[in-house]
């Protein structure tokens, strides 16, 4: 073990990579399951240890092929991309169970393996982006979780999946190509592609050549931004969200975007705010505005949809919105809410599309009027939609609450009291939204097609019910999440020039 | 006057951001999914060129340390280049095998007939 152990952040790469091929040689369904499933546990292992050892004894720096950095690709692991790693892997384990009745209910059967394959590259490049240290190598891993998602939301049953994928391609790789131009522009004035080695020369680069790096700032915002889909750049997700597989929809919500946001944070923090004045640019000011704009626009467009899966997709857009708040507010507290959010909406969002996976699998629709009385026969998995929706709203006692709390503290911090009640307004949007599903589903006279349906296996049931969980365990104890991001936040914040 | 000479003199990045942005253009101006497909590829062709046109020196090879060379071509963006092609092959692919898919499944590849299929229903 000891000779594994130095290599962990080349580990967490290779094994869901090598997981992959392993996957799509498999010719049965099952089989390709249980690979994805031992490479999903398998993960969690390296990255808590990962978490562990950037907790005590400060970042990580791993010389892949033993090549020195700046020369060589660096995989460099602080407090915050461990923390990313850990959400996404922990969130991969978590759900993965989830997957086998619910995908061979909703795919062919002869494209299961490929399933399989598709949902490991998507890992690969999702831990690889959070792991990387160099801009160029971040952007590969950018293109193998992109194209690898593609085919996720195309293996959706509704045709309409396939223009969702494609619509989602083609914005996705405008996206992709920006963050390289981007890149490229600071290359040119940088030499390097070494994070940390960008920030030490970004500074010299900004006294000669400032309208590039302005230009190279502007390009890594819009491209990232349209990964992570920050409003007005959300028009891919909705689409995608509603027709991908309901079990794709959860792994997304709580992963893809997420990692995005690391990636945001990441040049916004270490590389750009470390080298210049970040808060002499009106950076700041843009994300706040295009923030609130998500919060209420997004909320109010999902408080119009009849579509389960579409209204909760607007609702990742507006609490995308509370995460680049934080951003925007960029102080402690703020950040930290912003940080801390995301690993409780990465809990709560997965936690709802498993329960619409499940009413899918029993036989139920997800148009609303479809869920008449749903959760007289499905008790168990409306109750952990119930709470995950209740941590959307933020009410107190779940870990929404924990976040906008923060978020409040950061925008008093910052001064700006009307941010506080515009928090609480679009709060109170989203019990318009989450309510009507809770009245329609607990309320009503079940409708004849689901006179049949139960709670699902365990199988499907234990994953959402352990999210849900997590989101009321995260309302209370508050020292894991709160912790590690206010430790993240406050390297961050110290980073900064 | 000196903004001409000054265009005319970089007319290899005239040359890049005029692809960029017809390349750009056609991906938000045409309905059709091949057309779509082919101004991505414009579009993402145009940035290999960013890349590679400030690495080439004139008159430059490449680093082979030999004391018969002393000017070299920056060999680092060719080869992000070259990474950067396969994404971007791996990107038209993908994108004209769901084009492939779109057509067996709406008989149609313009964006405006699939979405108008969709809306009867």
């Amino acid at each position: 073990m000891s000779a594994v152990w130095p290599h962990l952040p080349a580990l967490q790469v290779v094994v869901p990579l090598l997981g992959a091929v392993l996957a799509a040689f498999a010719r049965s369904g099952r089989t390709a399951f249980v690979i994805a499933l031992l490479v999903s546990w398998l993960m969690p292992v390296f990255a808590v240890a990962i978490l562990r050892q950037t907790l005590t004894a400060g970042a990580i720096s791993y010389h892949l092929g033993g090549w020195e950095p700046p020369w060589g690709i660096e995989y460099r692991v602080d407090v915050l991309n461990a923390y990313v790693i850990a959400l996404v892997s922990i969130v991969g384990a978590a759900i993965m169970p989830f997957a086998r009745r619910s995908i061979a209910f909703e795919i062919e059967g002869w494209r299961e393996p490929w399933f399989y394959c598709m949902y490991l590259l998507c890992l690969t490049g999702l831990l690889g982006i959070a792991i990387t240290g160099d801009a160029f190598n971040a952007f590969v891993f950018l293109e193998i979780s992109s194209l690898s998602t593609y085919v996720l939301i195309a293996l959706g049953a509704n045709r309409r999946a396939l223009l969702a994928a494609f619509q989602y391609l083609i914005v996705g790789t405008i996206g992709a190509t920006f963050y390289v131009i981007g890149i490229g522009l600071v290359y040119l004035v940088t030499g390097t592609l070494n994070v940390v080695d960008m920030a030490a020369r970004l500074g010299q680069a900004w006294l000669s050549q400032p309208q590039t790096v302005i230009a190279a700032l502007a390009f890594i915002t819009v491209g990232v931004s349209l990964k992570l889909a920050l409003f007005p750049l959300h028009s891919w997700l909705p689409n995608a969200y509603a027709y991908a597989p309901s079990w794709v929809t959860a792994f997304l919500a709580a992963t893809a975007t997420k990692v995005a946001i690391y990636l945001l944070v990441r040049f916004y923090f270490s590389v750009f705010g470390a080298a210049i004045e970040i808060g002499a640019l009106p950076i700041a000011d843009i994300i706040v505005v295009l923030s609130l704009a998500a919060m209420f626009i997004a909320s109010a467009i999902a408080t119009f949809e009849s579509d389960l899966k579409r209204m909760l997709a607007y609702s990742s857009v507006a609490q995308i919105g509370y995460i680049t708040l934080g951003i925007g507010l960029a102080n402690q507290a703020g950040l930290t809410g912003g940080l801390v959010h995301i690993v409780n909406h990465a809990l709560m969002k997965a936690a709802l599309f498993l329960s619409v996976g499940a009413i899918l699998y029993r036989g139920g629709g997800v148009r609303l009027e479809q869920l008449a009385g749903v959760g007289r026969k499905m008790p168990l998995t409306m109750a952990a939609f119930t709470i995950a929706g209740l941590g959307l709203i933020g009410v107190p006692g779940t870990s929404g609450f924990i976040s906008k709390w923060y978020l409040a503290v950061g925008a008093i911090d910052g001064g700006s009291w009307f941010l506080v009640l515009l928090i609480l307004g679009s709060s109170l949007i989203s019990i318009v939204y989450v309510g009507r599903v809770l009245e329609i589903a607990w309320l009503r006279e079940p409708a004849p097609e689901i006179a049949q349906a139960g709670d699902p296996p365990l199988s499907m049931l234990l994953p959402t019910l352990a999210l849900a969980a997590a989101t009321i365990y995260f309302g209370f104890d508050t020292e894991l999440t709160v912790g590690i991001a206010g430790e993240a936040a406050k390297s961050l914040l110290g980073g900064l020039r | 006057m000196e903004t001409l000479v000054n265009l005319a003199q970089h007319y290899n990045y005239v040359v890049t951001i005029f692809l960029m942005l017809a390349g750009l253009y056609i991906v938000i101006a045409r309905g059709n999914m091949i057309k779509k497909l082919i101004g991505l590829s414009i579009f993402q062709t145009s940035v290999y060129l960013l890349y590679i046109e400030p690495a080439k020196i004139i008159g430059g090879t490449a680093p082979i340390i030999d004391p018969a060379f002393k000017v070299y071509s920056n060999p680092l963006p060719h080869v992000l280049i070259l990474t950067a092609i396969v994404v971007g092959v791996a990107t038209i692919a993908l994108g004209l095998a769901l084009v492939v898919r779109i057509n067996e499944a709406y008989g149609t590849v313009e964006e405006a007939e699939v979405l108008e299929k969709d809306r009867d229903r």
